[in-house]
């Protein structure tokens, strides 16, 4: 059997409390009980990035987190990113350099690159292939998913406006 | 995901107890990268998962000269590659925790949960054996401590018995003189399993004489290999092409690969020389302060 649980956590910076099973991974979690469709199940088993959340400030694969795992963190998700409306310069960047076809698998690739970007503001093109190399895409060839990086990473620099 | 319960002990005897108390099919669960893959595709039947992560032991690398190395079984593979002690005194294991499936794996999956999963091709295993890594297990009938050379009993098994855990893995202080490289051929740039990897750990004397040396490889048999032959080649000998050839072959000789989808017999056989004499060299730059040759 499986247990009914309570889980205390904060999902995009508001404390939730919400009902879950024990089963139920942060993936599930997600998008069955609260409704934050942005992360998708891409493989369910670690290997495409496509359900990428922040934990705690890190990158994981939410489908290999249990949600009784986020007691007390912190998760970021897609839908976190953006500030009073404002998309961020990472978002903007993906939009400005067409770095999407289908978009499957970019929510992903925008937690997994906001994480990078915090990390490392100035990464090298193999630095952010290699950050990104979780993250899989079937529509782009990736190219331009890692001009729209390093664009961000510019602007934010105030290297461009 | 099946029925399945979950709990986070706060010590290590609460640990131990419910693993015992619940049988075969409660699973410890660190960064859950294997486990609960597996435990949704039913490869582990699993009714319980005993997270340990609360676990104060479990958790922290430590390091004295006069102890050596101490890494929690619960501490995830980027805290030991982002660590600057790990760096320039264990880089064998630096390499192959930044190799392990990518960023977001990192960040959970653990040194000891590869371990345990005792997957032939696992990219902990060969450079864990090489650096003389000592797994020290807590049971319901008390403390024992194996090497992990003597560790993984066949593909996805180990000597742990029921209720046993891995608290942490203990590893000597590295000799004057001595560095380690790993290395893995996969067919992508990354996010693979390895067709063939392989660790080497070395120590030269001034007059450039192995005083001692240790090789394994990995994804050529039912388990990681321990090439005793191979290290052994090397000692009271001085570093020369022949030499590494010869324990290059030692390796290439004590690899019984199948063929699979991700390699034919031929090509892990060939892979298990070149990826031996590459580790060899590497760790051989290292020891002199210079740039390892392949990444």
């Amino acid at each position: 059997m499986s247990d009914r649980i309570i889980v205390n956590t904060t999902i995009n910076g508001e404390a939730m409390e919400f009902m879950a099973d024990s089963r139920d991974s942060l993936l599930e979690a997600l998008r069955d009980r609260l409704g934050l469709t942005g992360a998708k199940e891409g493989c369910n088993n670690g290997n495409c990035g496509a359900c990428t959340v922040l934990m705690d400030g890190r990158i994981v694969n939410s489908c290999c987190v249990l949600v009784a795992e986020t007691e007390g963190c912190e998760i970021t998700t897609v839908e976190g990113l953006e500030k009073d409306g404002q998309l961020s310069v990472l978002q903007q960047s993906f939009l400005e350099n067409a770095a999407l076809q289908c978009g499957i698998c970019t929510p992903g690739f925008l937690v997994s690159a906001t994480a990078l970007l915090d990390f490392n503001p100035h990464p090298t093109e193999h630095e952010i292939r290699y950050w990104l190399a979780g993250n899989l895409c079937r529509c782009t060839g990736y190219d331009k998913i890692v001009r729209a990086v390093q664009d961000a990473s510019e602007r934010m620099a105030g290297v461009k406006s | 995901m099946q029925d399945v319960k979950y709990v986070k002990p706060k010590t290590l005897q609460e640990a131990v107890t419910i693993l015992k108390d619940n049988g075969p099919t409660a699973r410890v669960l660190a960064g859950g990268t294997d486990i609960i893959v597996m435990a949704r595709e039913r490869r582990r039947e699993t009714s319980l998962f005993v997270d340990i992560k609360a676990i104060p032991e479990m958790n922290g690398i430590h390091f004295d000269e006069s102890a050596g190395l101490t890494i929690g079984a619960a501490t995830p593979l980027y805290l030991c590659y982002r660590d600057q002690m790990m760096n320039q005194r264990f880089p064998a294991i630096v390499d192959s925790s930044s190799l392990i499936g990518g960023t977001a794996i990192q960040g959970r999956a653990t040194l000891v949960g590869n371990l345990c999963n005792s997957g032939p091709a696992g990219d902990t295993i060969p450079t864990l054996m090489v650096m003389e890594g000592v797994a020290h297990i807590l049971g319901p009938n008390g403390e024992r401590d194996v090497d992990v050379v003597d560790f993984c009993t066949g593909p996805g098994r180990n000597v742990l018995e029921l209720g046993e855990i891995i608290v942490n893995l203990h590893f000597p202080t590295p000799r004057p003189n001595s560095s380690g490289r790993f290395l893995r051929f996969i067919p992508r740039n990354e996010m693979d399993i390895a067709v063939v990897n392989c660790a080497t750990n070395i120590t030269l004397d001034a007059n450039n004489v192995v005083t001692h040396a240790r090789m394994a490889i990995g994804a050529v048999a039912a388990t990681p290999l321990f090439v005793a032959a191979a290290g052994e080649s090397l000692v009271g000998k001085p570093l020369t092409d022949e030499t590494i050839a010869a324990a290059a072959n030692a390796c290439r000789d004590a690899a019984t690969p199948i063929d699979d989808m991700r390699g034919s017999i031929r090509q892990r056989k060939h892979l298990s020389y070149v990826l031996a004499e590459r580790t060899i060299r590497d760790a051989v730059h290292r020891i002199r302060g210079e740039a390892t040759e392949w990444h």
